[in-house]
C-alpha cells in the first residue's frame, strides 16, 4: 500500500514539481517554510487540485494522470484529511461530524452514529458525542477531526499542519496524543508541517519542500546534521557555509577558509558547524585549534541556559555558549572577539 | 456606558422618529381605530372575502415554491459559475425589483397573453391560455418575488467558506451530498430570509397581477385585489381585509425572525 505523487501542479503562478511516496504504516513529514507549496501538494494528493503533468497513485490505483485523461475525484479517492483549521461542521454535533463520512458512503444513520461513538471512545471523547463542536477545546477538536477523517476507513491519511491551530501550551500534549492515535491508521500518512518538532515526534521520514521543489529527504537527524539549504540549517540552528574543498582546506565562497580534519574530496561542498562547537575567547587562543579568527559580536540571544552569539567577520558564525560564559567574556554587541573551532568539528559534504 | 448625544444625533433621531410616526405608526393606528370591529365577524365570514384570503394563501405559497425551485439554481450559478456576462444576468434578475409591477404585468401579458409573443403558440399548439387564470396570478407573483430569494441566497452562497465543502468531499461526500449536508445547512438563515421576503412580496402583489391575471373573484382576485375592489363599495370591508393581510404578514415574518434570523 503506497501513496505516491510524481509530477507538476500549478496554483496561480506557483508551480509545484515533486516526487513523493509514502508506504503503508509510514508517516512522511513534508517540512517546509510558508509558501513552499505544502498546501498545493496536499490538494494535489487528495484531488482538490488536478496535476498538470505526472501521476498520483494509491495502492497501485491511478488517481490522477492527465496524459491518460484519468482523474479520480476527491470523494472517490479514499484519502482522509485533517485540515489545518480542522473544519468541523458546526451545524452537526460531535458524533455526527465523525459519522459524516460513513453517512456519505450510505451507512445507515443509527449504525453510523454508533460507529462514530466507538471512534470517539477510542480517542477518549465518548462523553462528548452530543456536544456542539464549538464548545470543544482545541485538543478535543483535533481528536474529533482525526476521528472524522479515520472513521470512513481511508486508505491514506493527510495531516495539514495538525497542531498549528492549537495554543502553544497544549501543543506538546496534543502532539503526543496524536502520535498514539495515528497508530490506529495502517495506511500511508503524509504530514504537512513547518515545525521540525512535529516531524521529529510524528514522522518516520522527512521530505524538505522549498519553493515548490524537494530540497532534501531522509531522517530528520541527518537533515539537521547535514543541511542542504539555509532554511534546513536554520531548523537545527546549524551554521551552513558553501565552500570549495581542496584537500583539507575549505575555501569559503564568501571569503576566508576553514580546515577540516576529514577532507571531503575536492570540489564544491557544504560546511556544517554546530554552534556548540564554536568557542569564543577574549584574547587570541593558544594551542591546537587550527581554525582561529577575529570578529565582532553582532547579536546575543538567550535560549534558557544557553546563549547564541552571532559573530560577524571574515568567517561569520553563530556560537552557542552558557550564560556564565557570556558574563565571563563580557559579551556585548560591537565587541571584538576571537573564535576558535576544532578541525574535527567541521562537517563537510559534497554540495 | 452611552456617550452624550450631540446635536447631530438628536436631529437625526428626530427626523427618524417623525418618519416612523408618519409612515408607519399613524397609518397602522388609523387602520386599527377605523376598523369596523363590531361587524368584523360578519365581514370575515362573507364567502367572497374568505375565498380571497384562501386564494391569496394559495397563490403566494405557489409563488414561493416556484421562487425557491427556480431561484436556487439561479443563485447557485450566479455565485459559483464564472461566465461572461454574469454581471448582466445578475442585473436582469433584479430587474423585477425595480420595474413598476404594472409594467411587469403588461410585459407578461404581451409575452404569455392569448395573442402574446409566446402565448399565441401556447394557445395554438397546446390550447393553453394563461392570461386571466390562477396560473397567471401565480406567475405574476413569482415574477416579482423571485429576485428577493435569488439576491438573498446568492449573497449567502458567495459568503460560504468553500473549505468545509472540500473537507466533506475528502470524507467521500458526492457533490449532491455536499450541497445537502454542508452548503445548505450553512446558509439556512439566508434560505429562510429569502423565502420570507419572497413570500411576503408575493402576498402583497397587486400591479402585475391585476394587469396579467385580472380581478376575477375566486380565480385571480387575491386579497390585495379584493381590498382594491372593496374600496369602491364599502371602505370598512377594505380596512378590515387590510388588517387581516397586515396581521398575517407580521405574524409570519415575526415568527421566522425569532426562529431563523436571530433577534437583531
Amino acid at each position: 500500500m503506497t501513496l505516491s505523487l510524481a509530477g507538476r501542479a500549478r496554483a496561480g503562478d506557483f508551480i509545484l514539481q515533486v516526487e513523493l511516496a509514502a508506504e503503508a504504516g509510514e508517516t512522511v513529514a513534508v517540512l517546509g517554510p510558508n509558501g513552499a507549496g505544502k498546501t498545493t501538494l496536499l490538494r494535489a494528493l487528495c484531488g482538490l487540485l488536478p496535476l498538470e503533468t505526472g501521476r498520483v497513485e494509491l495502492d497501485g490505483r491511478v488517481l490522477d494522470d492527465p496524459a491518460r485523461r484519468m482523474f479520480v475525484p476527491t470523494e472517490a479517492r479514499s484519502i482522509g484529511v485533517v485540515f489545518q483549521d480542522l473544519l468541523l461542521f458546526s451545524t452537526l454535533d460531535v458524533a455526527d461530524n465523525v459519522a459524516f463520512g460513513l453517512r456519505a458512503s450510505r451507512v445507515r444513520r443509527a449504525e453510523a452514529r454508533s460507529q462514530a461513538v466507538a471512534w470517539l471512545d477510542r480517542v477518549g471523547l465518548a462523553d462528548r458525542a452530543g456536544a456542539d463542536v464549538r464548545d470543544l477545546s482545541g485538543g478535543e477538536s483535533q481528536r474529533v477531526a482525526l476521528s472524522r477523517a479515520l472513521a470512513p476507513g481511508p486508505r491514506a491519511l493527510l495531516l495539514d499542519e495538525p497542531l498549528a491551530a492549537l495554543d502553544v501550551e497544549v501543543r506538546g500534549t496534543v502532539r503526543r496524543e496524536l502520535r498514539d492515535h495515528l497508530a490506529i491508521h495502517a495506511g500511508p500518512c503524509v504530514l504537512i508541517t513547518h515545525d521540525p518538532l512535529d516531524a521529529a515526534v510524528l514522522a518516520d521520514r522527512v521530505v524538505v519542500l522549498e519553493g515548490g521543489r524537494i530540497t532534501a529527504t531522509g531522517a530528520l537527524a541527518d537533515l539537521v546534521a547535514r543541511p542542504r539549504t539555509a532554511w534546513a540549517a536554520e531548523l537545527g540552528g546549524t551554521n551552513l557555509l558553501p565552500a570549495q574543498a581542496r584537500g583539507s582546506t575549505l575555501a569559503l565562497n564568501d571569503g576566508g577558509a576553514i580546515i577540516a580534519a576529514e577532507p571531503p574530496g575536492n570540489g564544491p561542498v557544504l560546511v556544517a558547524i554546530r554552534p556548540a562547537a564554536v568557542a569564543l575567547h577574549r584574547t587570541r587562543p593558544e594551542g591546537s585549534p587550527r581554525n582561529v579568527w577575529e570578529g565582532t559580536v553582532a547579536a546575543v540571544e538567550g535560549f534558557g541556559e544557553r546563549v547564541r552569539v552571532r559573530v560577524e567577520g571574515q568567517v561569520p558564525l553563530v556560537a552557542e555558549v552558557t550564560t556564565a560564559a557570556v558574563a565571563d567574556l563580557g559579551l556585548v554587541v560591537g565587541e571584538r572577539i576571537w573564535i576558535s573551532l576544532k578541525a574535527t568539528e567541521v562537517s563537510a559534504y559534497p554540495a | 456606558m452611552s456617550r452624550p448625544r450631540g446635536p447631530t444625533a438628536t436631529a437625526l433621531a428626530a427626523v427618524g422618529g417623525l418618519a416612523l410616526a408618519l409612515l408607519v405608526v399613524i397609518p397602522v393606528l388609523a387602520l386599527i381605530t377605523r376598523a369596523p370591529w363590531s361587524s368584523a365577524a360578519d365581514i370575515l365570514g362573507e364567502p367572497a372575502n374568505r375565498t380571497a384570503l384562501r386564494l391569496s394563501v394559495q397563490v403566494s405559497l405557489w409563488a414561493l415554491v416556484l421562487s425557491v425551485a427556480l431561484g436556487f439554481p439561479i443563485a447557485w450559478v450566479l455565485a459559483r459559475v464564472p461566465f461572461p456576462g454574469r454581471r448582466v444576468v445578475r442585473a436582469l434578475i433584479t430587474l423585477p425589483m425595480v420595474v413598476p409591477p404594472v409594467v411587469g404585468g403588461v410585459a407578461l401579458l404581451v409575452a404569455f397573453g392569448r395573442r402574446g409573443l409566446v402565448g399565441q403558440w401556447l394557445n395554438r399548439w397546446f390550447d393553453i391560455q394563461l392570461a386571466y387564470t390562477t396560473t397567471a396570478a401565480v406567475l405574476a407573483a413569482t415574477f416579482v418575488s423571485l429576485p428577493f430569494f435569488v439576491v438573498t441566497v446568492e449573497a449567502a452562497l458567495r459568503g460560504v467558506d468553500r473549505r468545509y465543502e472540500d473537507a466533506a468531499r475528502t470524507l467521500g461526500a458526492s457533490p449532491g451530498t455536499v450541497l445537502r449536508r454542508v452548503t445548505l445547512p450553512s446558509i439556512r438563515g439566508a434560505l429562510a430570509a429569502g423565502s420570507a421576503l419572497a413570500w411576503a412580496r408575493a402576498l402583497g402583489e397587486f400591479g402585475a397581477t391585476i394587469t396579467f391575471a385580472g380581478s376575477f373573484a375566486g380565480r385571480t382576485q387575491t386579497m390585495p385585489l379584493a381590498i382594491n375592489k372593496a374600496l369602491d363599495t364599502d371602505v370598512r370591508d377594505a380596512i378590515l381585509l387590510s388588517l387581516v393581510l397586515l396581521g398575517v404578514s407580521v405574524t409570519v415574518l415575526a415568527s421566522l425572525r425569532d426562529r431563523w434570523l436571530g433577534a437583531a
